[in-house]
């Protein structure tokens, strides 16, 4: 029997698409044709579309090789098996065992077979199509699944923890899978790389190069820093590894969170924004995509985070992203949207609000959707050839007295700045109320936070940083000058006087907050007397001023 | 002799101490070692045993104190209001110039005298306080 699926009969009725026959279930002695391979525009299928009953080959009289075929396969008859008008098949019979013609009884027994078998054939035609649509559609399921996995894999499982920094990402990728991918690379001297990047291709194998070109970065980063080098390195690595027409396009930016300086390569990714102040600049360097060319050198530029600044880095899934009339929601936008709203996570929650408003119901994403924010939230301005040196930086249990170790360790580690013995005093003092503070308030007494304590020196400035795990909550309260007299008198508590001696035992003071920390700083003007600090009275005579 | 460990040599760097004299009509309390938040109880007996027999004034001796923080200041203003509102003057000599400049800051050396010696703190003590309820 020769069947014809249905996908054929509907290629047959809209073009000529070689079709595929299949040869009768084998039975030991008894006749089976073989296979015979019919073309789309044979005039055979014509004619047994238009035919019923069984039909003599030898009585026909047609230009078909298909007909010459059967022939040769020994078939004799045919009958077309026919159903809901659609000719799906053919039952092939070679010669009569006994030698003889086949009867009319025959001839109408086989008619009547025929109708009776094509429904049959044809629901077994459809639960065929429809087991191959199932397995299809599984394949490209798995593929999917695969590719997010890879993909998944190889993001940030959290975000770094910068203090004075809030950190935010968006990632949603679209359903078939592209190539967006985003990392945070530690890198020595507390810096920071942030890579942003996307494969173009999608599914598996745009996940591979994703895969491929995290490791490079990884590995590379480290070593080189620089972010031209390292852009440089990574396109020779890739570009010998990369498949035809695919390549990366990639921004690598290596930032030192304590004074928001932001050196910047990119290969032909989306330029990030950076918004303060209201004013939006756009942070450019010229660079060719990961993969394509040898040889390729990357610009590096570089900028500086104020404090109150925010950038964005983003992939083409927002900016690309096209509304119901076939708009695109447009860089400039998304410029626009960076410069209206202050906040890294605020940030994402409006583009995401006004990519929704803008796609409309039912928007199926055309393509991954990668946001990155770093907000600074509190950096001194970076000075420019003046290195800084991580005096120590330790931890100490949240106990009451281990306030006592800070002091002793900080002091131990300042001992070769040649801080005057007040100024070596007031930083104790204020070293022993910021860590207290971070220990009663911030970690709520319990032994197994720990209060992190970082001391870094410049030329100008030795700075304390502070940390506790009291993040996520209320900021810390703004330094007010404690009422005596209140207290005194018993309107107040006799308490609360840290923070207002911190501030008067360094020359600045800022903290900060993000989900997890708070952070104290501690700044001591090297080289002077810091000048916030009241003047030590002297002592009183024998005759002194009458107390109040 | 409040609390039994006396006398700077005895004690643990950071132990909190205090020993009570009486001289001239003023309760003196020798202070040794941190006073922070472990010299809360230790610090409120020496007072109550320095103003034993009422004496114009209390002073308060920190040639021994190594370490004052936030939770020793909100004591000594504690022992202040007490004080205060008995009437009685306060004294202090023995203070480094850190912490000279810690109880300016504070405003503390507003309401207690600060002296260079134990003598002139003991002349200066028996002045009494202002607005005394006595």
């Amino acid at each position: 029997m020769t069947t014809i699926p249905s996908s054929l009969r509907r290629a047959l009725r809209r073009e000529q698409r070689a079709p595929v026959t299949e040869p009768v279930a084998a039975q030991p002695g008894r006749f089976e044709a073989p296979p015979v391979e019919i073309a789309p525009n044979d005039p055979l299928i014509a004619y047994f579309s238009g035919t019923t009953g069984a039909v003599d080959l030898d009585s026909l009289q047609l230009d078909s090789q298909a007909l010459v075929g059967l022939r040769e396969a020994g078939v004799r008859l045919v009958v077309p098996l026919v159903s809901q008008g659609d000719l799906i098949g053919l039952l092939n019979l070679g010669a009569r065992r006994s030698e003889q013609e086949y009867s009319a009884d025959d001839r109408k027994l086989l008619y009547d077979l025929a109708g009776h078998a094509a429904p049959a054939v044809r629901v077994a035609q459809l639960v065929r199509e429809q087991q191959a649509e199932i397995r299809q559609r599984e394949r490209i399921e798995q593929e999917l699944r695969v590719a997010q996995l890879i993909q998944q894999q190889f993001l940030p499982r959290e975000l770094p923890d910068l203090p004075g920094w809030q950190v935010a990402a968006f990632y949603r990728p679209a359903r078939e899978v592209g190539g967006d991918f985003y990392d945070f690379i530690e890198l020595p001297g507390g810096l920071v790389g942030i890579v942003v990047g996307d494969v173009t291709d999608k599914g598996v194998p745009a996940a591979l190069v994703m895969a491929t070109t995290h490791s490079v970065l990884r590995a590379e980063a480290p070593r080189l820093v620089a972010p031209s080098e390292v852009l440089t390195r990574a396109n020779e690595l890739l570009v010998a590894e990369m498949p035809a027409h695919m390549f990366v396009t990639c921004l690598y930016a290596v930032l030192d969170p304590e004074t928001g300086k932001l050196r910047f390569a990119n290969a032909g990714h989306n330029v990030p924004y950076v918004s303060h102040e209201g004013a939006v600049t756009e942070l450019r360097a010229t660079g060719m995509p990961l993969g394509l060319m040898p040889d390729m050198r990357y610009e590096e530029k570089e900028a500086v985070l104020a404090s109150g600044a925010t950038m964005l880095l983003h992939s083409d899934g927002l900016a690309e992203a096209h509304g119901p009339d076939r708009e695109m929601f447009g860089f400039p936008r998304v410029a626009a949207l960076t410069g209206a709203v202050a906040g890294g996570e605020a940030l994402i929650d409006r583009l995401l609000k006004e990519l929704s408003e803008f796609t409309g119901a039912g928007w199926e994403q055309e393509d991954d959707i990668t946001l990155v924010t770093l907000e600074c939230r509190s950096v001194r301005p970076a000075v420019t050839g003046n290195p800084r040196r991580l005096l120590t930086e330790f931890e100490v249990a949240s106990e009451p007295g281990n306030e006592r170790l800070a002091i002793d360790r900080v002091a131990a580690a300042v001992g070769d700045l040649g801080l005057t013995g007040p100024q070596m005093e007031r930083l104790a003092t204020a070293v022993g109320e910021a860590t207290m503070n971070a220990i009663e308030h911030g970690n709520n007494n319990r032994p197994e936070l720990p209060v992190g304590v970082r001391v870094v020196a410049d030329d100008a400035d030795l700075r304390v940083l502070i940390t506790d795990q009291g993040g996520g909550q209320e900021a810390l309260p703004e330094v007010e000058v404690p009422d005596l007299d209140a207290k005194l008198a018993g309107l107040q508590t006799p308490r609360g006087w840290g923070l207002f001696l911190i501030k008067n035992m360094v020359d600045e003071l800022h903290t900060s907050i993000d989900e997890r920390h708070h952070v104290i700083e501690l700044v001591v003007h090297l080289n002077r007397e810091p000048g916030s600090g009241a003047d030590a009275p002297g002592e009183k005579g024998e005759e002194p001023d009458a107390p109040r | 002799m409040l609390p039994a460990r006396k006398g700077k040599n005895r004690m643990r760097r950071g132990e909190f101490g205090a020993e009570v004299r009486h001289h001239d009509g003023t309760g003196i309390i020798d202070l040794y070692g941190e006073i922070d938040l472990a010299a809360d109880g230790p610090l409120g007996a020496a007072y109550d045993e320095a103003v034993r027999g009422d004496p114009k004034g209390v002073v308060l001796n920190f040639a021994h104190v190594d370490y004052i923080n936030s939770t020793g200041i909100a004591l000594i203003v504690g022992l202040l209001a007490r004080a205060r509102k008995e009437g009685r003057a306060v004294g202090a000599y023995g203070l480094s110039d850190h912490y000279r400049e810690i109880f300016a800051i504070t405003s503390l050396s507003d309401f207690i005298g600060i002296y260079r010696d134990e003598d002139s703190a003991v002349v200066g003590a028996g002045v009494p306080a202002e607005g005394g309820q006595r």
